[in-house]
């Protein structure tokens, strides 16, 4: 009984960090002369008041909770992962290619393949920071940003170069964006609204991940190297090569998120010249959503939705009450901020009741460390 | 084309990234790693910009922008210092709330117009040196002197001061200093504060100096993580981040030179005439700074040392080892 109370009141804490980053908020709000009130009421009946802004919800949802999976399997495995959006872009960009150019096969072999595309887009695209973490020793959070940076400009390259949409070509507006993908070769639709079967997709994935993290060799390995590299080493785990497996990986799933986001929304890859003029900086808030979720897979879930209800429902305050949108990126940060803060409560408390428990019975506790969000980040 | 012209814009350009460098280099060396360096420059951008409107003065503009950025830089030392969370997700969350609340308050902004600026001037005599004076000494921004005056001064205080002494070893050895009797505790969050007045320096400087104005987020274009791995390739060294610097700025002005004529080195400029293989060039400054990192990394490596020992690491009072 006290074990589960005690359970749930660690379960409440992001809530609870969600509830101060919206009270910090409000401050802001109150400081631009806007009711937050009135503000917040807009921001749920943009993300939940109607089954369109609900479905929009999800399909907002779907890359964060994509990118996300890969974030739990890197974080997992101590190692960071920011290149999110690069990998985004990479691998979108390579399933585009092949959803424009492999026509002459069935619907669903070239979407199929168009998916394969995506991830290995990714794959590589994290791959390379990959071994250069653990061959070069090249530090990954700056390598990975280095390469969303890259990836932004080869983006451009090809949107407004070689793979620029033939009628854009010939108009005078040249807006960077490629041809359409045909009807056949689209993901299909869920509902009579905008979600489509990449939602799904997503969701059967996050199970998939929790299984490999926890119930294979390989998660198991990724995992403990995360924890204790010099342990496995001398275990046997060759830790180079997780290291780059579990970069890899994560940037493969970010690929896959940046295929979706083409065959199931945009038909088309387009953009305003930025990352996220593409990606909608689906790569960052991912990580946002992941370390919300405790870089557990399935707790991801519900955590992409909240945040895509954010980035959904602050285009209706954005309308209703003139405040920028960029007010959710201030908000994604605070919650993170209290998210890394609460942490300290549950690890205090973790401590408190671990010597509780050794004075009840003298036995000696063994050493195994509760993985904390923050450690596995660390 | 003009080798000079170049080199002039790579220390003025380059300035930017020499005051954030500085700043993390700071933070880095008391044992905080601070990724949140492009958060808290765009704070500084947007705080220079708007206090230059209302006030009409530069460097009312310049100290706000210290002290805004500086005041953000504190919400990571709480969460890293006394909460002792993890410096790398601390890091990155501020790098949202800066960029967020910037991008929120400096809504408009890019259409306020022009303001006062700071001033630029040449040095008399110093600016009559061939090669170096005009590259060096003529019609630079009186943030590029303050560059070249403070960079020595950073390096003599760090290496050759009893507080530069202590700074070395809360980065190395923190339980050391605190048997001494100075706060560990107190020294970080100070050098934080340094930390995130520099990154408002460096954000003051775009947009009060190198490139006037205020465009969100491209005000910086990904400046601040720049810095933060010229840290690295700088081993961090007030002096190696000068010339790292310089050197980044020099490139960005290589970049948009080389678009510019229709022939080059004696062939049709495939830049000039092909516009979209400009995105190319565009990839350069963020690609060598993955080489520069691998630099920095295997001298680290060979040399044995790099790192502050206790980077990244919070402090708990009677914790054995670090």
């Amino acid at each position: 009984m006290r074990s589960r109370l005690n359970s749930l009141i660690d379960a409440l804490l992001p809530v609870l960090a969600t509830l101060a980053a919206l009270f910090v908020g409000a401050v802001m709000l109150l400081i631009l002369k806007v009711n937050p009130i009135v503000a917040y009421a807009a921001l749920w009946d943009g993300a939940f008041g109607s089954t369109n802004a609900l479905a929009e919800t999800l399909v907002k949802a779907t890359p964060l909770l994509l990118v996300g999976l890969g974030i739990c399997i890197s974080f997992r495995g101590d190692v960071i992962n920011i290149g999110g959006e690069g990998q985004m872009i990479i691998g979108a960009v390579l399933a585009t290619w092949v959803g424009l150019n492999f026509t002459g096969l069935p619907g669903w072999l070239t979407i199929l393949l168009s998916m394969f595309a995506g991830f290995l887009g990714g794959a590589i695209w994290g791959g390379i920071p990959g071994v250069l973490k653990a061959y070069f020793r090249v530090n990954e959070i700056l390598s990975t940003v280095m390469m969303n940076a890259i990836a932004v400009q080869f983006m451009n390259f090809l949107l407004r170069g070689p793979m620029i949409d033939p009628a854009q070509a010939q108009a005078a507006s040249q807006i960077p964006q490629t041809a359409r993908l045909e009807e056949i070769f689209r993901l299909p639709r869920l509902a009579p609204t905008r979600l489509h079967l990449g939602a799904l997709i997503a969701v059967i994935l996050a199970v998939l991940v929790y299984i490999l993290l926890w119930r294979t060799t390989l998660g198991y390995r990724i995992r403990a190297v995360g924890q204790n590299p010099h342990a496995s080493r001398y275990a046997g785990i060759k830790v180079p090569r997780y290291m780059v497996l579990a970069l890899l990986l994560s940037g493969a799933f970010a690929g896959l998120a940046g295929a979706i986001q083409v065959f199931g929304v945009n038909y088309r890859m387009i953009t305003d010249g930025s990352a996220s003029g593409f990606t909608g900086s689906a790569g960052f808030n991912g990580i946002v959503a992941a370390l919300f979720g405790g870089l557990h897979p399935i707790l991801t879930i519900p955590a992409s939705i909240l945040f895509g209800a954010l980035l959904v429902g602050a285009n209706k305050m954005q309308r209703v009450v003139q405040v920028p949108s960029a007010l959710i990126t201030a908000l994604n940060g605070l919650v993170v901020v209290f998210v890394v803060s609460s942490e300290i409560i549950r690890r205090r408390r973790q401590r408190r009741r671990e010597a509780v428990a050794k004075r009840d019975d003298e036995t000696p506790l063994t050493g195994n460390k509760p993985i904390s969000q923050a450690e596995a980040g660390s | 084309m003009d080798p000079i012209i170049i080199l002039q814009a790579g220390v003025a350009t380059g300035t930017v990234l020499l005051f954030a460098t500085i700043g993390e280099i700071f933070a880095e060396r008391s044992g905080v790693m601070n990724l949140g360096v492009e958060g808290m420059m765009l704070m500084g951008a947007m705080t220079a910009f708007s206090t230059t409107i209302a006030t009409g003065n530069p460097w009312l503009g310049v100290l706000a922008a210290m002290l805004a950025a500086g005041l953000i830089s504190q919400v990571h030392a709480f969460i890293t210092i006394t909460l002792q969370a993890d410096q790398v997700v601390s890091g990155l969350a501020l790098t949202f709330l800066g960029t967020g609340i910037s991008l929120v308050l400096g809504e408009g902004l890019s259409k306020a117009g022009t303001v006062s600026l700071l001033p630029n001037f040449s040095i008399p005599l110093l600016s009559q040196i061939p090669f170096l004076g005009p590259i060096l000494f003529t019609k630079q921004s009186v943030m590029v002197y303050i560059g070249y005056l403070f960079t020595p001064l950073t390096w003599y205080f760090i290496n050759h001061t009893r507080p530069g002494l202590n700074l070395r070893s809360v980065g190395e050895y923190p339980s050391a200093v605190d048997s001494l009797g100075i706060s560990v505790f107190r020294l970080r969050y100070f050098y934080v504060f340094i930390g995130g007045m520099l990154a408002g320096l460096a954000g003051a400087t775009i947009s009060l100096a190198v490139s006037p104005g205020w465009f969100s987020e491209l005000t910086t274009a990904g400046q601040g993580w720049i810095a933060v791995g010229l840290v690295i390739f700088a081993q961090w060294d007030p002096v190696r981040a000068m010339f790292g610097s310089y050197a980044f700025g020099a490139l960005r002005r290589l970049i948009l030179d080389i678009q510019g004529p229709t022939i080059l080195f004696g062939f049709n400029n495939p830049f000039y005439y092909n516009p979209y293989w400009g995105f190319f060039l565009q990839m350069l400054p963020y690609a060598f700074t993955v080489i520069v990192l691998v630099i920095g990394s295997r001298e680290a490596m060979r040399k044995r040392l790099g790192a502050p020992a206790a980077l990244g690491n919070p402090y708990i009072r009677g914790e054995r080892g670090k």
